[in-house]
């Protein structure tokens, strides 16, 4: 069970132990991200440029979020990076890979990765964002990863429809739901491997995909090289990352990271009273509506006069309708312009000019999607800190 | 900075040619900086936590909350309870007191 040695020896450790090394080097920088206790080291990784470093073990890399001003896809390197379990598989050998289906199918499947790949592939531009992006932010607050707002991206995931492989498996009557397991493992056998479920309905509506492609390249080996699950619209803590397991079951899993962990509460807001236990919980499941100014950040300086305020906004697939920006803390709206639709599940540019007298400026942001979803004035909490969707507030001086 | 240099190449080869047969890739977490604050109980924390994850998880964690005991008592019975950390009945008052002391 335990290998402290081979867990210090991946972890880098033993370098550290023997005093060699620049390990220094990983951390000159830091960043603040604006609340308590939010001081964290700029990190270099492979295949990463610089990224906010939450935790090294398992590793955790939050977006620096001026990326997301740079257009609607967030490129791979610098895409968000979470794991929940330390052990990783560091060693793969992409021609030794196999996706095994099995379960409740009439003929159980080994795939290769070349046969997946043989496959007819799809595209889709999806938002990936961890159900915990902006955790840090809740008041009071809860513990867990202490995120800012850059735990989310957006991408254009490449693969095959988990459809086409469940029915070349065929699922049998009866199916409830559909397990995803990947390498990646706990150190210790009493902790619970990370596997996700969903109902079989959803895994075989064709847009739930197994992804081998990110923005033209191969997923990184962070974001779940050779293979993850993209479950569009959905928290990120259903992206099963070096995904090598799919298991067809008659019931409903029962699983640690399905029964317990990523539940929210059954209210028709998913949120409880600050500080307070909810009655009732469900597993954590689509988007609510976000949207973020991403031109100017809280306390910038600009000059007086017309500036042109820049963002994104997306939600959990019914698309986004309407994005409004308020230059006086919430009184007037004006209606933003949209950029290029590149579908339902994507971010969505915005872009509005405003002008800014001489004075301080409460800048607010709001999206309202197709279904008529909107974003809220007030905070909303529950005790893991998830699902945080409140109208973002930028303040800005013109001077 | 040869440590450095060596992190950089091996994704540069291993990663070069998205399409190509790619042949098996090894991947190499960064050297973890991250110790654990000196304090009474040090070694107890770090004996019992370090081998599931790095200090910096416990560093993150906020420090404006209602009763850093409670945070941390919470905590402690999480990774018991739910994740399995073999941690003696004893360390835990110790763990608990090191935590709410020091972080």
């Amino acid at each position: 069970m335990l290998d402290r040695r081979e867990l210090m020896k991946r972890a880098g450790m033993t370098a550290l132990a023997t005093g060699f090394g620049s390990a220094r080097a990983f951390a000159l920088e830091t960043v603040t991200l604006p609340f308590d206790n939010g001081e964290r080291p700029l990190v270099n990784y492979p295949q990463k440029r610089p990224m906010i470093g939450q935790t090294s073990r398992p590793p955790q890399l939050e977006t620096p979020f001026r990326i997301f001003n740079e257009g609607p896809i967030t490129p791979n390197n610098a895409f968000f990076v979470r794991y929940h379990l330390s052990d990783l598989p560091f060693d793969i050998d992409p021609d030794k890979f196999t996706l095994e289906v099995k379960g409740k199918v009439d003929h159980p499947l080994k795939l290769s990765l070349q046969e997946i790949r043989k496959l007819k592939a799809v595209e889709l531009v999806a938002v990936n964002q961890c159900s915990g992006n902006s955790r840090g932010f809740f008041n009071p607050r809860v513990a867990g990863g202490q995120l800012g707002n850059g735990a989310m991206g957006n991408a254009r995931w490449r693969g095959v429809p988990l459809k086409t492989v469940l029915d070349m498996a065929g699922v049998q009557t009866g199916a409830k739901q559909v397990t995803f397991n990947g390498m990646d493992g706990p150190v210790s056998d009493r902790t619970p491997d990370f596997v996700k479920a969903l109902d079989v309905d959803h895994a075989r509506d064709g847009e739930v995909m197994l992804a081998y492609g990110m923005n033209g390249e191969e997923l990184p080996f962070l974001n779940g090289f050779p293979l993850r699950l993209v479950v569009p619209g959905y928290y990120g803590t259903y992206w099963v990352k070096h995904l090598n397991e799919i298991t067809v079951i008659d019931t409903v899993f029962d699983g640690f990271w399905m029964k317990s962990a990523y539940r929210i509460p059954d209210t028709p807001c998913n949120c409880v009273e600050p500080g307070t236990t909810p009655a009732a919980t469900i597993p954590i499941n689509r988007f609510n509506v976000r949207s973020f100014i991403t031109s100017l950040s809280d306390g910038a300086k600009v000059k007086p006069g017309r500036i042109r305020l820049k963002g994104i906004a997306f939600d959990g697939g019914k698309g986004i309708k309407e994005v409004a920006v308020s230059t006086d803390g919430g009184k007037n709206w004006t209606p933003a312009k949209l950029g290029r639709d590149l579908g339902k599940y994507s971010f969505r540019e915005w872009s509005l000019a405003v002008n800014l007298a001489a004075g301080t400026h409460e800048l607010k942001v709001r999206a309202t999607n197709n279904a008529g979803d909107t974003q809220p004035a007030e905070a909303r909490w529950n005790p893991a800190g998830y699902m945080r969707n409140v109208i973002e507030t930028v303040r800005v001086t013109a001077a | 900075m040869p440590k450095l240099a060596r992190l950089a190449l091996i994704p540069a080869v291993a990663f070069g040619l998205a399409a190509a047969k790619a042949g098996p890739i090894s991947y190499t977490l960064p050297e973890e900086t991250a110790v654990f604050r000196p304090g009474p109980n040090v070694e107890v924390a770090q004996n019992n936590c370090s081998a599931c994850h790095s200090a910096d998880y416990i560093n993150a964690q906020p420090r404006n909350v209602k009763s850093k005991k409670d945070f941390w008592l919470a905590e402690v019975t999480k990774m018991i309870k739910t994740y399995g950390a073999p941690i003696d009945e004893a360390d835990v008052p110790k763990i608990v007191d090191y935590l709410a002391a020091t972080y």
